[in-house]
């Protein structure tokens, strides 16, 4: 139990803090190198209970071998690989020395018993660090090592703690050791409750290693958790599953959406759909560039700048594309597939002589990095942005759609394109507008795609067949029927893939359009009715 | 118009130039002294065999794109799935001759550490069989999808849709190790075909000249049945689908039968294609080739059974010009003649030409005789 | 109502059908006697066409029955199984193949077998090239019998349509307009020609001219809003208050 005495002195020192018998850290790393190994467990325990804030560091670097005694004069230092060579380092200060021959020193030894020694001081050590992110992880460490020696430590930190997070950290932690110890049970079932109650993979590994103790009653209480920890985390999957849809969801709205608009009111397809996403993603990637370039510190602002900019070049490629190439093959729907295919290939091929055929970096802002947790399920800040940006898109069109004299035309056009003519609306310029706002949109979404995928002339057709899919499946010439198929498709995507794998998932999906167009020709959202069949 | 004639003359034009080029190249590679003008080289030849199955590919989409109006935007899966089925008899005909010298199973399996042979490999060491399979798979096929989607009336941009989501699905499952077709890489290193090497000379210039009778005999049926009465009423389907309809044609039944036969035939196509270029792989099922096809039909003329077969051997003439000067500019051009096609010469270049020298015959004719009885256009019926 | 459906050759009772609530059809109930002719008008939106719709198996009805020869149940049949029953239909906008003679056209109409191998070794034979002369003659376009169906004017699209209808040697014609967009004298010629037609074939025909419904002079029936209001005379009809309130008073 020598640890168990180490840690209790230490504590006693870091209590009585600013010992007057502590001597100066300095002095005591100068002291590493001699003697045997117990003579270094004195100076550790030494260095452990000189409360300087430096100590950790000269105890993870001797725990990670990285200490030397130089030959030359003795002196301590630590070395650190840098390119491929050893540099020698003051280990207080950090401080560059030289060039560390692999004669120069000589290594300071540790064995495993020192090892847990410089385990067991770190991580009281840094259980009492004023600094909270440090106190949360070291009790991860422990919670990690799950060490019955640290019990006393804990408790003695908790005693201290207010951090309510750090608290919990610590509760696990202590957890986590107790279940490690022999203790009683009635500890261990308290121990069990707290690490339901945490319910991570971690708790659940320790918990089922402890059902299967030789201790029946132990086992039994462990099972019991273990049982009840697998339930909430199944719940915690589907919950993460359902995310994943979601987010899935929003991606293929976000693509889809432009092209059920034109689809829906001009009956065409737009085969070059994917590369107006792709010309958005661009036209972010020029953003950025010109925004390192001349004013770096408006980064975070790029994807705002970004936003119209797409719009505005894809809605314009896309008018183009309605003049130049629609417009002469109205009523020959299958024809206006095949040119705006070949449009599709120029586009590609003219940004892979512009920007290269290789991947472009395009960097999220700070507020869409990272990501932050609701229970068990993570959610990345992009795909969190993207959902609200595709569900913001959607509103805005549908206010477009319902609410505006383009939108009313819009609608007249697709219900009956003779009839609105014969009302003395403009059909041909209908027509372009809607192709222009299916593009701006293709846009739009290309903007959101550079945060979640690769940027390269290769992006729109990944998305080309599942955007078809989407307005297939919803109905053609119906926002909300995009928004249910995009929302349907997303899920039981993410819902196959854990049971069949992304690829047949993928497949499966596929298949199960394919069947589904069967019972339903129109779509989800098809309207009925003698009119549409002509 | 009235019962027209198995073979008219564009058929027999095209029928000749076939059989020429059945013999001169074959000739040109095999007896020309290499160095003379009128050598061919054997990679020539493959090519040009490769064009050949490229042709019967797109005869099968004319047939029912051009005359009877389903734009299959999925075509090359079964193109895919006759020369999977040839590349399996070819996988097996290595034998122990492998890398891994496994007396049955193929590289690709002795690599995936399988101990046994899928059942669906069963028989593909026939090459009777292999070759009953290049037919009915794609057949079978085809028969299921277009059973489903024709009785439920999926029709125009919608099946073309769901065609490119069938080759779609099929290509993400073949890219799959576990589907034992070789994942990615596909099958290759073949060796010989019923004993003939696949390199040598002779064999490929046999493989060019089965081409050659494929494309032949396929063009042979397509005539077969666009000429008979069938083929009268796959265009009153392609033109008044519910006139069709309502005068008792079972449309579905009608899709369904040039759907299969088309497949088929691509599906020959695919399996004389594999040992040609040595290679089959899960890029064939990609949902870009098969429009591809669609584009050689286009530029051909469509509804033209020798149209289709020029396009295909001009845009893939143009392909290979191309991406050997230029490759940046291959796309280009190809994407411009997917628009410009599509808006300019909706009849391709056959029907084009065949127009002009319609509109310059009527013009002679009417020099001749100005006025006649029959040509006279009555607009009073007799009543 | 048994005794009449067992002597009718059509025979609708409650027929109903809505489309996204909108009842088009609504409790349809009408009697067709075998040679009889009968006209069937209403305003726009009363249910005509898609009466022949459910008639040719092209939409099926809620509820109600349709009946053929007073016992063929014609909602369990397709489109191409009703018009081999028997059940010719000329749509409101003329439809013919427009890539194909005025011939061939009528070849491809004329009955006989239809399946797709049947199809595929048929050749003509002398009947089918007698019977063919014979409908040409009858509507009027023998001159015209190489030219394609594409370059026909409006009124022969639809006299070529008639006559297809006649090919199929139908029990029942369902003629959707076939005076719209034609001049008057073609619509004289039109009505002269179903005149001719009657009596060997039981024949509705839907129209909007009121003197082309004179001219024929058979039993009308009034529809709106998918049910019968009035059926007799046009002259018997057009007094009817109802009638005169929601159709010929516009």
């Amino acid at each position: 139990m020598r640890m168990f005495a180490l840690t209790l002195g230490l504590l006693a020192a870091l209590l009585t803090s600013g010992a007057a018998l502590a001597q100066p850290l300095e002095a005591l790393v100068a002291q590493l190198p001699a003697g045997g190994y117990p003579d270094r467990a004195r100076v550790i325990a030494a260095i452990a209970e000189s409360g300087d804030d430096r100590a950790a560091g000269v105890l993870e670097a001797l725990a990670a071998g990285e200490l030397f005694a130089l030959k030359a004069d003795g002196r301590v230092v630590r070395g650190i690989e840098r390119s491929g060579e050893t540099v020698a380092v003051d280990p207080l200060t950090g401080a560059e020395i030289g060039p560390l021959g692999r004669r120069d020193g000589e290594k300071i030894k540790v064995n495993n018993a020192l090892r847990r020694d410089i385990a067991a001081a770190l991580g009281a050590l840094t259980l009492m660090s004023p600094d909270p992110a440090r106190r949360l992880a070291a009790a991860a460490r422990v919670f990690a090592g799950a060490d019955p020696g640290q019990i006393e430590a804990l408790d003695a930190a908790l005693a201290r703690e207010t951090d309510p997070a750090v608290r919990a950290a610590m509760m696990d932690a202590r957890a986590a050791s107790v279940m490690a110890s022999d203790r009683p049970l009635a500890e261990k079932r308290e121990a069990i409750d707290r690490l339901v109650a945490r319910g991570d993979r971690d708790a659940l590994s320790i918990l089922t290693a402890a059902a299967a103790s030789p201790d029946a009653a132990l086992a039994a209480a462990a099972e019991a958790g273990r049982a009840e920890v697998e339930r909430v985390r199944a719940l915690w999957g589907t919950a993460q599953n359902l995310w994943y849809g979601l987010s899935l969801g929003s991606v293929l709205m976000l693509a889809a959406i432009g092209l059920a608009i034109s689809f829906g009111v001009m009956g065409v397809i737009n085969m070059a759909h994917g590369e107006l996403v792709m010309l958005g993603a661009y036209t972010t990637y020029v953003v950025q560039e010109a925004i390192r370039a001349a004013a770096p510190g408006l980064f975070d602002w790029s994807l705002a700048i970004a936003l119209p900019l797409a719009f505005l070049v894809s809605g314009a490629v896309g008018v183009a594309i309605e003049r130049g190439v629609c417009r002469h093959l109205y009523g020959r729907p299958l024809e206006t597939l095949l040119a705006t295919w070949g449009v599709s290939l120029i586009l590609q091929q003219a940004v892979r002589s512009v920007f290269g055929p290789t991947n472009k970096e395009v960097g999220n802002p700070s507020w869409m990095s990272g990501a932050f947790e609701i229970g068990q399920i993570a959610i990345t800040w992009n795909r969190f942005w993207i959902l609200i940006f595709a569900l913001a898109v959607f509103a805005l069109l549908l206010a477009v759609l319902k609410r505006t004299p383009m939108g009313l035309q819009m609608r007249a056009v697709t219900q009956n394109r003779r009839m609105a003519a014969s009302m003395g609306v403009r059909t041909d310029w209908v027509d372009a507008l809607t192709f222009g706002l299916g593009a701006g949109i293709a846009g739009l979404a290309g903007v959101a795609l550079s945060q979640i995928d690769n940027v390269s002339p290769n992006l729109g057709q990944g998305y080309i067949v599942d955007s078809f899919m989407v307005v297939v499946f919803g109905g053609v010439g119906n926002l909300w029927g995009a928004l249910a198929g995009a929302f349907t498709l997303g899920a039981v995507n993410k819902f196959l893939e854990p049971h069949a794998g992304a690829v047949l998932a993928k497949v499966l999906l596929l298949v199960f359009i394919i069947l589904f167009i069967q019972r339903r020709p129109r779509g989800l959202f098809a309207l009925k009715g003698r009119a549409v069949e002509q | 118009m009235t019962a027209p004639r198995l073979l008219d003359t564009r058929s027999v034009v095209f029928l000749t130039l076939i059989a020429v080029a059945a013999v001169a190249v074959p000739m040109a590679n095999l007896a020309a002294e290499p160095g003379s003008a009128l050598h061919l080289s054997s990679f020539a030849v493959s090519l040009f065999g490769k064009y050949l199955t490229y042709a019967l590919l797109a005869l099968s989409v004319d047939l029912i794109w051009g005359y009877c109006g389903i734009l299959s935007l999925g075509h090359g899966a079964f193109f895919a799935l006759g020369g999977y089925a040839m590349g399996m008899h070819l996988m097996r005909e290595i034998g122990p001759r492998g890398v891994y010298a496994h007396p049955v199973l193929p590289d690709f399996m002795v690599f995936l550490n399988w101990d046994a042979l899928p059942w669906y490999w069963w028989g593909f060491d026939m090459f009777w069989f292999a070759c009953l399979m290049v037919v009915l798979v794609p057949g079978a096929l085809a028969f299921v999808f277009g059973w489903l989607a024709f009785r439920s009336r999926v029709t125009g941009v919608y099946l073309s849709i769901i065609t490119q989501a069938l080759t779609y699905a099929l290509m993400l499952a073949f890219f799959r190790n576990d589907m034992g077709f070789g994942g990615n890489n596909g099958l290759t290193d073949f060796k010989d075909l019923l004993g003939f090497s696949l390199q040598s000379d002779a064999t490929r210039a046999g493989l060019f000249v089965a081409s050659a009778l494929a494309l032949a005999a396929g063009f042979l049926i397509c005539r077969f049945i666009v000429t008979s009465r069938l083929g009268q009423v796959l265009v009153s389907i392609r033109d008044a689908e519910a006139r069709a309809r309502f005068l008792g044609y079972r449309v579905e039944s009608y899709k369904l039968f040039v759907f299969t036969i088309s497949a088929m035939m691509a599906g020959v196509a695919g399996a004389l294609y594999v040992p040609q270029v040595g290679i089959i792989n899960p890029g064939e099922f990609s949902p870009a080739n098969s429009i591809e096809i669609v584009i050689w039909v286009a530029v051909g003329g469509r509804g033209l059974l020798a149209g289709a077969a020029l396009g295909a051997i001009l845009v893939n003439a143009a392909k290979t010009l191309l991406t050997g000067w230029a490759p940046e500019i291959w796309l280009f051009f190809l994407g411009g003649v997917f628009v410009l096609v599509t808006i300019f010469l909706p009849r391709g270049v056959l029907g084009g030409l065949t127009a002009a020298g319609d509109r310059l015959g009527r013009r002679r004719r009417r020099e001749y005789r100005p006025r006649t009885a029959t040509s006279g256009r009555t607009t009073q019926p007799a009543e | 109502m048994v005794r009449q459906a067992a002597n009718s050759m059509l025979y609708l009772d409650g027929v109903s059908i809505s489309f996204d609530g909108f009842r088009a059809i609504n409790g349809l109930s009408l009697v067709m006697a075998p040679g009889e002719m009968r006209a069937v008008i209403g305003p726009n939106g009363a249910g005509k066409t898609t009466m022949m719709d459910i008639i040719t198996g092209k939409t099926r009805p809620d509820a109600g029955d349709v009946l053929f020869a007073g016992e063929i149940d014609l909602t369990r049949h397709d489109e191409a199984g009703i018009a081999r029953l028997g059940i010719g239909r000329k749509f409101q906008k003329p439809t013919v193949f427009e890539t194909h003679s005025v011939e061939d056209n009528l070849l491809l109409a004329l009955k006989g077998r239809r399946g797709v191998f049947d199809v595929l070794r048929a050749r003509r034979t002398a009947a089918e090239s007698a019977r063919i002369d014979e409908l040409l003659d009858l509507i009027g376009l023998e001159p015209r019998r190489r030219d394609l169906g594409a370059d026909l004017g409006h009124g022969q699209k639809q006299w070529l349509e008639i006559g297809m209808l006649l090919a199929q040697d139908p029990k029942v014609l369902l003629i959707d307009e076939p005076a719209a967009g034609m001049t008057d004298a073609e619509t004289a010629q039109t009505a002269a020609l179903l005149r001719r037609i009657a009596g060997e074939h039981t024949i509705m025909v839907v129209e909007h001219d009121m003197d082309f419904v004179r001219a024929l002079g058979v039993k009308v029936t009034v529809l709106h809003e998918g049910t019968v209001i009035a059926e007799g005379s046009i002259d018997h009809v057009s007094a009817d208050p109802r009638v005169v309130e929601v159709y010929l008073g516009r």
